[in-house]
This record gives C-alpha cells, sequence and structure tokens, in this order.
C-alpha cells in the first residue's frame, strides 16, 4: 500500500446522505475475481444513462470536475455492504480522500463514514475525513462558488486547507493507529504475523472447537 | 465491575494487546462466500502465506447462484467466481458447502443451522449481514475482502474496542407484528448511522420471548441501523436451538452439557454500564414499511408516505430524491402502494420458521393477478424440510414460484432481478435504489406482511386482516 503523507487537488462534490455501496459500485462488478478495473464502473447507475454515455446531468460528469481527486460528500458514506470493491472504484477512478460530516441525529453524534467502508478505506490507502457539519457545508458553498478548487490535505499536520484567494483551513482528528498506519502505508498481515508466537500461545489455551463432540 | 455480553465475548478472545491499543482479536469461525474472497485467497497466493486454520474456516456459494437451476450458471463472470472458490478452497483445505453437499445455502443460514455459529464465539465474514450470527450470543462482523486475507494468514484481526448499545424491548409484540417490525422500528427511530461505532445488544422481555429465527432477523440488521454487530444473550431457547436438529458441527453429549454451563455464564451482568440506551415499547410497534431508498425511510402501515419536511434524520432534498425514485407522492397512504413482485427470501427472513409463516397465511387461497410471487428458501436444508411439511406444495398452488437456495433478489447478483420501474415487497434488507435491479423500488416488510400484499395486491396492516386469524390455527 502506497504511504500517505499530502496530497493536492482538485475538489468534487457529491450532495447526497447515506451514499450506500450499491451506489458507488453495483452487484453486477462484483463478480470479478481481481482487485482492478473498478474504477469506470464507480456510481456506475447515476453516472451513465441506458446507452452507457455519461450522464452530462450527474455531478461528476460536469467537466469542471473533470481530475478530481478529493470527494466532499454527506453524512453516513459507505453505508451498507462490506464490498471492499467500493473502495477500491473510488480509489481507481482517482480519489486519494473523501470528506463527510459528523452529524446530530436524534440527539445522537453520528459519524461521517460507514464502519466498514472506514475500515476498508485504512486498509487501501484511502484518507476519510469527518468534519463538523457546518465546515461541510462550508466547503460545498465554496466548491460551488469557485470553479476549479483545489485542496491540499496533510496527514501530518492533520490539516485541509482550501486553495482560495484567501486560505480556508480545517483541523481535522484522525485515530492515531489509522494515521500511522495511512502514513506508513503498511501491511498489517506481516505486521500481525510479527505476533506469531503470542497467536500460537493463545491457540494452546483456547480451543475454538472445544464444544466438538 | 459488572461486564456485558461483549466485552464478555470480546476479553476471551483477546490473543495480545498492542502498544498502540490495537487488540489482535481471535477468530473463531471464518465464513466465506464466492463474492468477497478471490482476491483474498489470491493475496495470500502472491505473498506465499497459507491458510493459517482451515478447519476454522467454511465456505458457501450463495450471491451468483442461479434459483431456478443451480447447477447452470449461465453468465460465464459468475461461473468464473463460484469456479475460484471451489479451487481456492480444493487448493487450501477449506470446507465447502456446495450444491452436492445438500448444505448449501446463504451464508449466514448454514452457520446457525449446521451448529457452526455457537454462544461465545467470533464470528466473520466477508459480509455486512455477519451481524446475524450475533443472535446466539457470539460476536459476530462483517469485514472487507483485505481483513478476509488477514483473517485466512493469521486466524486473528486487528481490532480497536467497540463502544456498547443497550436496545430494550419492554412488552410483548401485537399478533401479526414480528422482529422484522421491531428491528426497522428501531432503525427508524435512531436512524441508517445511528449504530455506527457501537455493537448493538438487545435485550428484554420481547426479545427474550422470540424464536432463535426472529432473534436472527433483528441481528441481521443491525448494519442498517449502522451497528457492525448485535447480540442477544444465550438463553434456553439458544440452548434448545442448538440441541435440537441435524446439527453436524454442534456439540452434543456431555459436551454440550459443558458447552452449556459456560454459555449461562456470558449474559450481561446487572448494573453492567453501556454507552448509549434506547428504550422501545413493543407493544406500541406497528407492521412497518420502507417508503425511500435508506431503510431509515420507514414507517407504520396505518401511515401516509411522508411529507419532505418531516422526517427526522433524513433532509428535505434526500426524501425528494427517494420520493421521486420511488414514484410516491406525500401523503399517500402506505396500504395504497401496490407491489408487483412478492420476494420472500434473503439472510434475513427466509427461514423455516418464515416460510411456515407465510404457508399458513396463503393456504387454500390464490395470489393477486397482479403480482407475481417468489419464495427463496435460506439454504437446501430449509428447503428440503420446508418440501417435507408440504409448504412447497401450499406455496405453488398459490400461484408462487417456490426456488432454489441462495441470495437471489435481495441484491440481484444472479439473474433474480427486477426490471425497471418494478415494485417490490421484499422480506430483504436493504432498500437502495438499484439493489434488486437497477430501476427497481422495494418495500422493505415482514414476511407476514409480504403474504398478506401477495394476497390482496398492495399493502394491508395485518392486525385487522381477515387472513391472519390463519397464523395461529
Amino acid at each position: 500500500m502506497e504511504p500517505f503523507s499530502s496530497h493536492r487537488g482538485l475538489v468534487a462534490i457529491l450532495d447526497r446522505a447515506n451514499v450506500d455501496t450499491d451506489a458507488i459500485i453495483p452487484k453486477q462488478f462484483l463478480k470479478s475475481i481481481k482487485r482492478t478495473g473498478f474504477g469506470e464502473s464507480l456510481f456506475f447507475d447515476w453516472r451513465y444513462l441506458p446507452d452507457g454515455e455519461p450522464d452530462p446531468q450527474f455531478v461528476l460528469n460536469f467537466p469542471r470536475y473533470q481530475g478530481a481527486s478529493i470527494l466532499v460528500a454527506r453524512n453516513n458514506f459507505g453505508c451498507g455492504s462490506s464490498r471492499e470493491h467500493a473502495v477500491w472504484a473510488v480509489m481507481q477512478y482517482g480519489f486519494r480522500t473523501i470528506i463527510a460530516p459528523r452529524q446530530e441525529i436524534g440527539g445522537a453524534q453520528v459519524p461521517g463514514f460507514a464502519d466498514i467502508f472506514r475500515n476498508n478505506s485504512v486498509k487501501n490507502g484511502l484518507l476519510t475525513i469527518e468534519l463538523e457539519a457546518p465546515e461541510v457545508d462550508k466547503i460545498f458553498e465554496m466548491v460551488e462558488r469557485n470553479s476549479g478548487l483545489e485542496a491540499t490535505v496533510d496527514l501530518d499536520e492533520q490539516r485541509l486547507v482550501l486553495h482560495l484567494p484567501e486560505e480556508l483551513a480545517f483541523h481535522f482528528e484522525i485515530d492515531p493507529v489509522v494515521k500511522k498506519h495511512l502514513r506508513h502505508g503498511l501491511d498489517d498481515i506481516a505486521l500481525s504475523l510479527e505476533h506469531e508466537a503470542s497467536i500460537t500461545a493463545f491457540e494452546k489455551q483456547h480451543n475454538p472447537q472445544m464444544y466438538r463432540a | 465491575m459488572a461486564k456485558t455480553l461483549f466485552k464478555k465475548v470480546w476479553d476471551a478472545h483477546v490473543v495480545k494487546t498492542l502498544p498502540d491499543g490495537t487488540v489482535l482479536l481471535y477468530i473463531d469461525r471464518h465464513l466465506v462466500h464466492e463474492v468477497t474472497s478471490p482476491q483474498a485467497f489470491e493475496g495470500l497466493r502472491l505473498s506465499k502465506r497459507t491458510v493459517r486454520r482451515p478447519e476454522l474456516t467454511f465456505s458457501t456459494l450463495d450471491h451468483n447462484v442461479p434459483t431456478d437451476d443451480p447447477f447452470n450458471i449461465k453468465d460465464p463472470i459468475s461461473k468464473a467466481q463460484v469456479e475460484a472458490l471451489i479451487k481456492n478452497c480444493r487448493e487450501n483445505g477449506v470446507t465447502l458447502f456446495d450444491y452436492a453437499t445438500g448444505h448449501q445455502g446463504i451464508v449466514h443460514a448454514i452457520g446457525p443451522e449446521m451448529g457452526i455459529t455457537l454462544p461465545g464465539l467470533t464470528v466473520v465474514c466477508g459480509d455486512s449481514h455477519t451481524s446475524t450470527h450475533g443472535a446466539f450470543g457470539g460476536l459476530g462482523f462483517g469485514i472487507g475482502t483485505s481483513e478476509v486475507e488477514h483473517v485466512l494468514a493469521t486466524q486473528t484481526l486487528r481490532q480497536t474496542p467497540t463502544k456498547t448499545f443497550k436496545v430494550e424491548f419492554t412488552g410483548r409484540l401485537q399478533p401479526g407484528c414480528t422482529s422484522k417490525d421491531m428491528v426497522m422500528k428501531l432503525i427508524g427511530l435512531i436512524g441508517t448511522a445511528g449504530g455506527t461505532g457501537y455493537v448493538m445488544e438487545y435485550c428484554g422481555e420481547a426479545v427474550r420471548a422470540l424464536s432463535m429465527e426472529a432473534r436472527m432477523t433483528i441481528c441481521n440488521m443491525s448494519i442498517e441501523g449502522g451497528a457492525r454487530a448485535g447480540m442477544i444473550a444465550p438463553d434456553d431457547t439458544t440452548f434448545e436451538y442448538i440441541a435440537k436438529g441435524d446439527r453436524p458441527y454442534a456439540p452434543r453429549g456431555e459436551a454440550l452439557d459443558k458447552a452449556i454451563a459456560y454459555w449461562r455464564t456470558l449474559p450481561t451482568e446487572d448494573g453492567a454500564e453501556f454507552d448509549r440506551v434506547i428504550t422501545i415499547n413493543t407493544a406500541e410497534i406497528a407492521p412497518q414499511v420502507t417508503w425511500g431508498t435508506s431503510p431509515g425511510m420507514v414507517t407504520d402501515v396505518t401511515g401516509v408516505v411522508p411529507d419532505p419536511d418531516k422526517v427526522p434524520g433524513y433532509s428535505r432534498r434526500d426524501v425528494e430524491q427517494a420520493l421521486e425514485y420511488m414514484d410516491l407522492k406525500p401523503g399517500m397512504k402506505m396500504t395504497d402502494i401496490r407491489p408487483n413482485t412478492i420476494f420472500i427470501g434473503s439472510c434475513t427472513n427466509a427461514r423455516i420458521e418464515d416460510l411456515r409463516k407465510v404457508a399458513k397465511l396463503v393456504k387454500g387461497r390464490r395470489k393477486a393477478d397482479s403480482v407475481r410471487v417468489m419464495v427463496v428458501p435460506s439454504s437446501q436444508q430449509v428447503r428440503r424440510q420446508a418440501e417435507a411439511e408440504g409448504l412447497d406444495k401450499i406455496m405453488t398452488d398459490f400461484g408462487a414460484e417456490w426456488r432454489h437456495a441462495g441470495c437471489s433478489m435481495c441484491l440481484g447478483m444472479n439473474p433474480d432481478q427486477l426490471k425497471p420501474g418494478e415494485r417490490s415487497a421484499s422480506t430483504s434488507n436493504r432498500n437502495f435504489e438499484g439493489r434488486q435491479g437497477k430501476g427497481g423500488r422495494t418495500h422493505l416488510v415482514s414476511p407476514e406482511m409480504a403474504a398478506a400484499a401477495a394476497v390482496e395486491g398492495h399493502f394491508v396492516d395485518i392486525r385487522n386482516w381477515d387472513g391472519l386469524k390463519a397464523l395461529n390455527a
């Protein structure tokens, strides 16, 4: 996995809450046994007309968003199925970062990203940034008003900067474990296998088949 | 300090806590299906690693399998994916429940019915509905393909401790109402992300009164409320389910007694603290029907399609987009909605008990002319049992299609899909845009509500429906 330190790129917006993984990558593309080739199918049902041509009404098809690598969306992005294909599709399309807001719903703070999607993102080097809802509203407004707006994401500094004539910066929180993982592009399996002796010792006292007659 | 069920299961599986606070958590059961595993096996091969505990790994074919003719996969890409799993299992010594074994079925159906899923275990699968297995009082959750590879290689996962969410259902269900209505009501209250970052524990009088099948329905849809896992403390209902029936992997005799003695220590202790608590009066839950494109877009069957400004947790824009997709207008009565496809299937609601209830409700009747009815048992075992009880005959006399086991129209990876504009009453778990087929419109309901809609051609409040008495006959 490629390490993530900082990234500058064009920002695109997707003004929808609860973007589910069926919308991100529909079922027919999950039949592949490969890890690549999903970028063209990202948001397939929204992105293409029945004849296969790009739908000019869909926001990511707008000329101003071509080449975008930072996506700003609404709350609960990536809900639904555990398909890692969703993260592969987002990254293979060209996104390195997604931003979504925390939100208060029914008196509780609701995270910007669904658990499994966020988890899958970490494994693939996709940075998910969660901000407060008014901050995300502000970004939406700035992107809409400023065609070609770019931003820089600095993971070390935990900062997102919009490159407006007067720069607008946002601080974001990130789990230190996730940060380290992304920063160094770590291979989880290799890391866990360093504890092989502990796993073996655990298996001696814990028999997961103990119930078997 | 008093411990929760979750904490007890978690603590029993901590191999090691790493300096950064990450826990290496041991995995007792790894369930595998054809869609989310090929890249994981390929990753193992490329890095020259092997499956650490093949005997704890169980696989089946469910997503791609045609339910009219399971031996005949016409789509070459589907076929290649199925063949990849067969090959991966053979090369790695992993048990595969394919069609010829008689135990093929939806992965979340066969785990419990084979006795693979048991209380106190950690169960994972590359599938979000792995939350189903928590109904036995273990910790079951869905993982992505990278984590599938991690479990194959290490039999562990790197996890950070999760917050806990107690969902207490007081009182009892009204006649005709089900555990599906309980969980849909919950999702309507907390939203589809309300459980994100939590493990749910469902408890209370109404939960204790449920069968294992009904408990699995609730835990199954935990993920629709955002929670990766949902758990229910094991009790006599759990032990009886495990002890009865043909469950080749369940303990028997002395081993079972010993296991039950341990399982009885698992329930949450009095005074244990949860990070969040919600209490729901079950007696007030009406049959639930979704009207939108998110499981939280749900209302009572006695209600109407809502005003876009008056849906808690969703913006006006979210609701307008959903209503446009669903072709519904605010103010329309839910009972005026006329599905043309009735899908009784999926890991949420296609177990034997679900099929028995549907059969009771439709016995001796004819489906409405306007609907197509598909009944897809969750597993070959369920299908055999249903046929032994004559349920297949009742279904086909009713005018339903009696299918073979698989995920089927829940997500339409096989040929079972809605066509654009078709509208379903579905016993599955997700009403996302395009989920059941591009342009298809899904209303999630209980099997009982689906059966009543199949008879009448529109949704009915099953509590006042004259066919309801057949359920208790």
